[in-house]
């Protein structure tokens, strides 16, 4: 596994936590038919936290951030995100889809529609915001995403590493609050990791809560403040990355750094 | 587990029918049954009004009641002093004749089509695809007609055959005279005949089983039986020495020698068709309709299904025969156990829905006079006895019952190659 | 030992092949004579397509252009070549190609039928060449089926013009309603309105209007109607209502709600499992007998109903298909981004389950179209009906060839030719942007 090296300094001057509560999952419990998939899931998550989510593959953290908007039902327990409990309310889900921005290991582009295009759909159809602000405010994270020349390009006609970031950017345009990363960079080349690594450091920069199931320990150990590694649809053990990374305290959590890390 | 106090219990909202995801769904289906209901509740009260007003009350009393006209193509024998009720099972087994002939000559034709058209001879493979464009892009209905066209203006009539000099002669070794009026093949026959029993009785259904037939289709199970055995003989000692023994020769005597003397024994021989006076006599008659239908219906489909097969093949990719040579394998073998069988699991299920088409384009025998369920029960049956409704929803009936079993083969036939494949 | 180091100093001039292997020399022996069998192949083939051309060449080229009845032909034939036989008598196509094209519609009308065939490749052109033609063009393809039926029927301009009104009657209670309350609310509402108007108001309004405007052309008859023109106009409304209603079945067959599900599964095998006669069966016989007593409409609307719902199950499979083929992110993509059920059905789904589908529709279409010659069965006049009428007129009793041959060649320029374009358009689908 590599741990990439992030070589510019991390501003952390905007990286603060606050005391708001963003996210609030209690006793969360998911089957997928008898398969208990999530178990006694109790997560707090302030405004501002960038958390990484780690694990072995099938340990449940993708399906974790699944539930938080309602791309995957949860059959027990309790979610509040941002004020809003995802109840089986669909207005709540909406509400909560509307102010959470996710990113997929597949990129989910849009592939009929040019770049901007596929920014400026949520907005206009689901905020109701004119369309020349829509795409005002599309170029604009296009910009920040530095891919503003692609903008009338087709998703099929970039390199993956450009498609995810255009996924990071079409989730910007909703003004989220909160961020998903399922597995961002684990369908990229190597060298196109980087780059949109980058783009995620820049958003904690500037404050956004994030939480990342992601393998790229290098991500965790610099721009995290907190990981969390799973195991059997079970949180095993969390904690500042310092911590985690150099004195893990369950035995699975080291046989899995050791694992990932050391050769 | 912790304990948790129960959430407080909602009020239940009007809107959550709407907006809940519990009850949302439960609410489109009510609404979606309900409005089913009413259209159904609306056709049929409509229907009986209109029948009320037609003085024509739903029953199926008219089965039973004489036909009173004649089916001349036919597998069972048939007055028509008998019910419509038999009518139309002649009819059914009519269709499912012209349905079985034609898929196993649509089979045929097509594989050898769609196998030629990837010959890497230009010219055949031209010509197949001459034949295949030409054959799917004209409609059924025209072949149909055409054929039925050829055979009645194309062929030499029965008295053509006749006189010191006659212009046509019959072939294959004077065995089958093709005329006008119809295809006179030889029969068999057999001088020492077990006999028939007779089942059903009476009734509309009643058939006769030739015991001939059932001793040669026990023979020939058994044949197949050991000649299966054989194989699994050869297979284990495959397995056991390395060495595959030839077996080809014991197989085709087990095939053969128990039937030729099941033959001789019941003294098996063959009645030519003669001419007598201004037609034929003796050998089984097959009219032209059918054999139009039958040739028109495999041609079209096999034009289909040569499509399917050519693209079955060109699915397996070439590095499939290009590995199984490299490995030593000969071109026959490569073909036997590696192409076939992937190739087959793309080309069977399209192919088995190309045979329901060929069976419900059986239907358009009508246009000929050829008949079948459509000719006698949704034909003559219908104009008889003016039940439309009974007769076309029953018509709709039988071509349901024969499609849905086609479809059932279809899905356990996908459901055993799926398990196959993992 | 051998000395093994080896510098090439001088680069070899490129060779022509030997001359067996190019040029049509070679092309012979490779395509055509590359072995024993090959070769009796090749024979056989020369000798078939001989068998073949020498036979029909002289029928089709040597034949008679000009006469009033099948005997004048042979008088003629037996003039000029002294044999009736191999001759083809192309005088009944000369004589009738304009019936056998149209039907008995009035041939004063014949720019009509024209028009509406030029109209429609002019609708098609905003859906099958999305990326050349503006986008506004598919107001015009919207309108066009109201275009269509008025030129074809004729009749006042009204008509047409209510019916789409309920439209956009329906359309426009689902807006109001949809943003005051709620969007299921709004479509359930929105049909009820344009059902409303279609059975209550329409009939007054468009007679009303034309009362105060009569803006009108020569009305014709449904009966008139025949010929190519029918299956062209059988095949093109069958498909064009039945997409629809195949988008509604293949969702409804998607979805995971049990009942609705059952009810397209239901109504998609039903379909799919009877022959295309005994629907056209209902249509002529129990049809009138399912509708509120004393409704009797004519028997091409009838066929029309019944084709279109025939051609509905299979385009509701070919729609299935293409929905099939979408990866699933494209759901989730749309879901995380807060877009609702028929948003992302209209916005993500839809555009491109349409495109992967459109070589399917192709063919769906061709087979409506060749099935459309069924409807002669039931007493219409269609090519294949006409063909029969024709040879029950005594000047042409006893030709078959010709009229067989003219219908053929044209259900194989149509057909042919559309399944060509099917064929173009699946290999654009494979090597364009996806």
């Amino acid at each position: 596994m590599s741990e990439l090296a992030i070589e510019r300094e991390i501003d952390r001057s905007k990286m603060q936590v606050s005391d708001e509560v963003a996210i609030e999952i209690t006793n969360m419990n998911k089957w997928y038919g008898s398969f208990h998939v999530l178990r006694d899931i109790n997560l707090t998550v302030n405004q501002g936290e960038r958390i990484v989510i780690a694990g072995p593959s099938g340990s449940g953290k993708s399906t974790l951030i699944r539930c938080l908007n309602a791309l995957e039902e949860h059959q027990q327990g309790k979610i509040v995100v941002d004020g809003t409990e995802l109840s089986n309310d669909l207005k709540n889900i909406d509400k909560i889809r509307s102010e959470v921005g996710m990113v997929f290991q597949h990129f989910n582009l849009f592939p009929h529609l040019s770049i901007l295009e596929n920014c400026t759909l949520a907005p206009i159809w689901v905020r109701k915001t004119p369309k020349k602000e829509a795409e005002e405010r599309a170029m604009h994270f296009l910009e920040k995403v530095k891919i503003p020349e692609q903008a009338d390009k087709y998703p099929g006609q970039l390199s993956g590493g450009q498609q995810q970031r255009v996924a990071i950017a079409r989730s910007l345009c909703m003004m989220p609050r909160i961020m998903l990363f399922d597995e961002p960079t684990s369908a990229l080349d190597p060298e196109m990791i980087k780059e949109v690594l980058d783009t995620m450091i820049e958003l904690a920069e500037e404050g956004m809560t994030m939480l990342c199931v992601t393998h790229e320990m290098g991500f965790a150990r610099q721009v995290a403040n907190r990981v969390i590694f799973m195991d059997a649809g079970q949180i095993v053990e969390q904690n500042e990355p310092e911590e985690f990374f150099n004195n893990p305290k369950s035995e699975r959590t080291k046989l899995f750094l050791s694992q990932i890390l050391g050769h | 587990m912790t304990t948790l106090t129960d959430p407080p219990k909602e009020q239940f909202r009007l809107s959550m029918l709407l907006y809940d995801t519990r009850y949302r769904s439960a609410t489109i289906q009510v609404i979606a049954l309900i409005g089913f209901m009413l259209l159904a509740a609306w056709i049929i009260s409509n229907t009986i009004q209109n029948l009320e007003a037609l003085g024509k009350p739903v029953e199926f009393g008219f089965f039973g009641e004489s036909a009173s006209y004649d089916i001349n193509q036919r597998l069972l024998e048939y007055s028509s002093q008998d019910s419509h009720l038999r009518a139309a099972f002649i009819g059914l087994l009519n269709t499912l004749v012209v349905a079985v002939l034609g898929c196993i000559t649509a089979t045929i034709v097509g594989v050898l089509v769609g196998v030629l058209r990837l010959s890497n001879n230009w010219l055949v493979a031209r010509i197949m695809t001459v034949y295949v464009e030409m054959f799917r892009n004209v409609p059924v209905l025209l072949w149909i007609v055409l054929a039925m066209a050829i055979l009645i203006e194309g062929l030499p009539a029965p008295n053509a055959f006749r006189g010191d000099n006659p212009t046509a002669t019959m072939d294959l070794f004077n065995s089958v005279a093709v005329t006008n009026r119809g295809v006179y093949i030889p029969e068999f026959l057999f001088s020492r005949s077990l006999g028939d029993i007779h089942l059903f009785g009476t009734s509309s259904i009643r058939f006769d089983v030739s015991l001939d037939l059932i001793a040669f289709l026990i023979v020939l199970g058994g044949s197949i039986f050991t000649m299966r055995k054989v194989s699994a003989w050869a297979a284990a000692k495959q397995e056991a020495t390395g060495d595959r023994p030839k077996i080809w020769h014991i197989q085709l005597g087990i095939l053969f020698v128990p039937m030729i003397i099941l033959l001789a024994a019941l003294g098996f021989h063959l009645g030519y068709p003669e001419l007598k006076g201004f037609n034929f006599k003796g050998g089984t008659h097959m009219r032209n309709s059918l054999i139009a239908l039958w040739l028109a219906l495999s041609l079209y489909t096999a034009a289909f299904i040569a499509e399917i097969v050519r693209a079955g093949i060109l699915a397996i990719s070439k590095g499939q025969s290009e590995a199984a040579a490299a490995l030593g394998l000969r071109p026959g073998r490569i073909m036997r156990l590696v192409i076939l069988p992937q190739a087959l699991r793309v080309i069977i299920p399209p192919m088995i829905s190309n045979y329901l088409n060929l069976t419900k384009n059986s239907s358009l025998a009508i246009a000929v006079g050829y008949m079948d369920i459509t000719g006698t029960l949704g034909g003559i049956t219908m104009n008889q006895t003016g039940r439309e409704l009974e007769c076309v929803l029953l018509l709709m009936l039988v071509y349901l019952c024969i499609s849905l079993s086609i479809s059932a083969v279809m899905n356990w036939y996908n459901n055993r190659v799926k398990l196959v494949e993992r | 030992m051998s000395d093994v180091s080896f510098v090439r100093t001088e680069m070899l001039p490129e060779q022509a092949p030997p001359a067996s292997e190019v040029g049509a020399i070679g092309w012979i022996r490779h395509n055509l004579f590359s072995g024993w069998f090959n070769s009796i192949l090749t024979l056989i083939s020369l000798y078939a397509i001989y068998y073949v051309l020498s036979g029909v060449l002289p029928w089709v080229f040597q034949s008679v252009w000009n006469a009033n009845s099948l005997n004048e032909c042979r008088e003629i034939m037996m003039a000029t070549w002294g044999s009736t036989h191999g001759h083809a008598c192309w005088a009944v196509i000369n004589d009738r190609w304009l019936q056998l094209l149209f039907g008995f519609y009035p041939s004063h009308l014949y720019w009509r039928p024209i028009v509406a065939l030029l109209l429609l490749l002019v609708a098609l052109a905003p859906v099958l060449y999305s990326d050349r033609v503006p986008t506004k063009m598919l107001i015009f393809s919207a309108i066009y089926p109201f275009l269509m039926v008025w030129l074809m029927w004729g009749g006042t301009i009204w008509g047409p013009i209510s019916a789409a009104l309920g439209f956009v009657v329906g359309w426009g209670v689902y807006t109001l309603v949809s943003k005051q309350l709620s969007g299921l609310f709004g479509i359930i509402l929105g049909v009820l309105a344009s059902v409303v108007w279609w059975l209550v108001i329409s009939s007054y309004f468009a007679s009303a209007m034309a009362s105060i405007i009569p803006i009108g052309i020569e009305a014709v008859q449904s009966r008139q109607f025949g010929g190519f023109m029918l299956a062209i106009l059988l095949g093109v409304v069958a498909i064009g209502v039945s997409l629809p209603i195949g988008i509604v079945l293949a969702l409804g067959r998607q979805s995971d709600l049990l009942i609705v599900k059952y009810l397209c599964v239901g109504f998609i095998e039903f379909i799919r499992g009877v022959p295309l006669i005994t629907l056209l069966f209902v249509a002529s016989l129990l049809l009138n007998l399912f509708l509120p007593p004393g409704t009797n409409f004519d028997i091409i609307l009838r066929v029309m109903i019944m084709m279109t719902l025939f051609s509905a199950a299979y385009m509701a499979e070919v729609i299935r298909g293409g929905l099939a083929a979408l990866p699933r992110g494209q759901y989730e993509g749309a879901d995380s981004l807060g877009l609702n059920y028929w948003q992302a059905q209209r916005l993500i789904i839809m555009p491109q389950a349409l495109k992967i589908s459109i070589p399917g529709i192709v063919s769906t279409f061709i087979g409506i179209f060749k099935d459309t010659t069924l409807v002669s069965i039931i007493g219409l006049f269609d090519v294949i009906g006409l063909a029969s009428a024709i040879r029950a007129d005594t000047a042409w009793n006893g030709i078959y060839w010709e009229l067989f041959a003219f219908i053929a060649a044209l259900f194989f320029v149509v057909c042919f030719s559309m399944s060509r374009y099917s064929m173009y358009l699946e290999r654009k689908l494979q090597t364009g942007h996806r």
